[in-house]
């Protein structure tokens, strides 16, 4: 026998109703309690009706006033870092309930899943970093642990229509937000983050370069690392994949590049060029992005149900 | 008789040809001498703008902060500008900016991109900036979506919107249809913007088209310095506007000794149209791709202009330059 925690998730939109999707098909540790919106007219909540989960269109005051609230024991928030300050604060009262928040807000620690979620499943909120921090920062992280990385910088290339009026409107997040985590999840010294947003049709699937300037390292130490790092994250991303063979360079002494900051550096360049194709469950596979994060948060949910609440599997062993 | 804004790139967009290695020193004497000789406004960043300094664009020789120091100050009539690219620079980078006297900033994005520009232009007015829209490869949208597009900046505050050929790939006539259906969908005292790259050997000419159509803000740099073969010439657009009687401020024989005795020397590999920028106006590729392509193509053994093409055909935009590796390699793996 299997036991499951119920879990809520605040916000209709599309990362919203990808997580409902997932914790609906993809996971015997959750279940799929109320779907919370504000606005009765969504598509996200009448999604939600027609596959049988509990709405409510009042946001969280709504669902905390409501018959369901005591039975839930996780909360995925995937509004915007504003409506999060405010949800958070209501959470927060009821001390057995955990929230992930999936907007940029960053109220708890980073938490990315193949790096550090066992050191941080007590937390109480755990913020999902960004899509491009989801998919680079294991990469710095796995470099790191076999040459220490000086500085890391990623490119995060997405498909226009995967961006979605929140990351629009607010762009700097991305980027701020990434560097951040580069940081202090991924172990560089210093991070650099870069965004475009590319039109072309039919859409780009999701791409991310790491760029990584480590101190010495062996090439071959840093393949293998990068490489178990992959299967780790493709064991919750199915779709994330190496594009291309890991590329090295030498940034000789004399010939050191101006990193700002950090001064003049020199070292070993590592370049690995990945592709985050989504599994299709509501926006197409191009939104590698969108996927990403739901699969994480998924991830980050399944460990507090197994950590916290006792669920259990049938399958798993 | 009409009046045109001379707005100099030379060191910005000027940054390209030379990997952003420009000296502290050699930034201030050309931008004085640049102020003297009468432009309007003079650029200076990363070549990829405010924080464009990294491995995907490369590293500059210093900090946009350490290029832009003291400039300000020195200045006797022309506007220190700079530019930003949403996505690779932030606020905080245009507000440390402003902090160095910097009075006027262009905000750049793909041409179908400009709704993630509002939080930075509506930035730059809050801080009493004038504020340029940029509308980056230009020739991937038609006129009327382009005007569309213009038309969300110029909602966001923009004083100007430009029509921004990075590809070097407009043809005339399609620089022309562009700025028309600026004039037609923009209020009337927004101005006009165009900034072009000579690929196809229009550059002034396609500078003149626009102002022809209605632009005011005319972008160049001496002896074209730019990425791929460089912008529109500024001492060449001088000494045709001077045969026009067309009103400007600057002063036709200093340009042309600053191009050839201070620029030109300084150019690695010669800003020009040849096989491989006349590849990048053709193919529509971002001309800041020049020398990563060709750098790619040595290493993974192939023509520039097939790497160049297959990026064009894969519509790769501005700022994709990590995708150049990424294609090298599969039309390495293709041959081999």
């Amino acid at each position: 026998m299997n036991k499951k925690i119920k879990v809520a998730i605040i916000g209709s939109g599309n990362i919203g109703t990808d997580l409902m999707i997932k914790v609906l098909r993809h996971t015997e540790l959750l279940e799929m309690d109320t779907l919370v919106g504000i606005d009765p007219d969504s598509e996200g909540l009448a999604r939600a009706k027609r596959l049988g989960v509990h709405t409510v269109d009042t946001g969280i005051d709504g669902l905390i006033a409501g018959p369901n609230w005591p039975h839930i024991d996780v909360v995925f928030d995937a509004t915007s870092a504003k409506a999060h300050h405010y949800n958070w604060a209501k959470v927060q009262a009821f001390p057995n309930k955990y929230m992930i928040d999936l907007t940029p807000a960053a109220i708890g620690p980073f938490v990315v899943p193949s790096v550090n979620l066992d050191s941080l499943y007590s937390e109480r909120n755990l913020n999902m970093v960004t899509c491009g921090g989801q998919a680079t920062i294991p990469i710095i992280a796995a470099i790191n642990k076999v040459a220490p990385v000086q500085y890391g910088e990623i490119v995060a290339s997405i498909a226009s229509k995967s961006a979605g009026p929140g990351t629009r409107a607010n762009i700097d997040e991305f980027t701020e937000t990434t560097s951040k985590g580069i940081v202090s999840v991924g172990g560089a010294q210093k991070g650099k983050a870069i965004i475009i947003l590319n039109p072309a049709e039919p859409p780009i699937i999701m791409r991310d370069t790491v760029f990584a300037l480590s101190v010495g390292g062996h090439p071959e130490d840093i393949r293998a690392s990068i490489e178990y790092m992959v299967a780790q994250v493709q064991s919750y991303v199915p779709g994330y994949q190496l594009n291309q063979e890991i590329q090295f360079e030498q940034i000789p002494e004399d010939q050191p590049v101006f990193i700002e900051g950090l001064g003049k550096c020199h070292g070993l360049k590592t370049s690995v060029f990945l592709k985050v194709e989504g599994a299709g469950h509501y926006l197409p596979s191009y939104a590698g992005n969108l996927d990403i994060m739901t699969s994480a948060a998924l991830a980050v949910g399944e460990k507090l149900a197994l950590q916290h609440f006792g669920a259990s599997s049938s399958s798993s062993t | 008789m009409q009046e045109v804004y001379l707005q100099d790139v030379t060191l910005r967009d000027g940054m390209h040809p030379l990997k952003h290695q420009y000296t502290r020193d050699q930034v201030r004497e050309i931008a004085l001498a640049m102020d003297r000789a009468g432009v309007d406004a003079i650029e200076i960043a990363h070549g990829d703008g405010l924080s464009g300094g990294s491995f995907n664009y490369g590293f500059g020789a210093h900090t946009d902060w350490a290029w832009l120091e003291g400039i300000a100050e020195l200045l006797t009539h022309a506007k220190l500008t700079t530019l930003l690219i949403p996505g690779i620079g932030t606020i905080d980078d245009l507000r440390r900016a402003k902090d160095l006297g910097v009075s006027s900033v262009r905000i750049a994005t793909h041409s179908t991109e400009a709704d993630i520009s509002a939080q930075h232009i509506e930035a730059a007015r809050k801080l009493d900036m004038d504020v340029s829209g940029f509308l980056m490869m230009a020739h991937m949208n038609d006129p009327a979506g382009l005007a569309a597009q213009a038309k969300l900046m110029e909602s966001y505050g923009a004083h100007c919107v430009y029509v921004t050929d990075s590809a070097g790939a407009l043809l005339m006539q399609e620089v022309k249809d562009r700025i028309d259906a600026f004039r037609g969908t923009l209020n009337g005292n927004t101005e006009i913007g165009i900034h072009c790259h000579h690929n196809l050997s229009l550059g002034v000419a396609n500078t003149i088209v626009a102002m022809d159509a209605g632009a005011t803000r005319l972008d160049a740099s001496l002896a074209g310095m730019g990425a791929g073969a460089g912008n529109c010439p500024l001492e060449i657009l001088i000494a045709y506007l001077d045969k026009r009687g067309v009103a400007h401020g600057a002063k036709l024989l200093d340009l042309m000794d600053l191009a050839d005795d201070v620029i030109r020397p300084l150019q690695q590999r010669p800003v020009r149209v040849d096989r491989e920028t006349l590849s990048l106006g053709f193919a529509g590729v971002y001309s800041s791709f020049l020398l990563h392509a060709e750098k790619a193509a040595g290493i993974y053994d192939l023509d520039t202009r097939e790497l160049l093409i297959e990026l064009g055909r894969r519509k790769m935009v501005g700022g994709q330059e990590d995708m150049i590796v990424d294609v090298a390699l599969d039309l390495s793996k293709a041959k081999n």
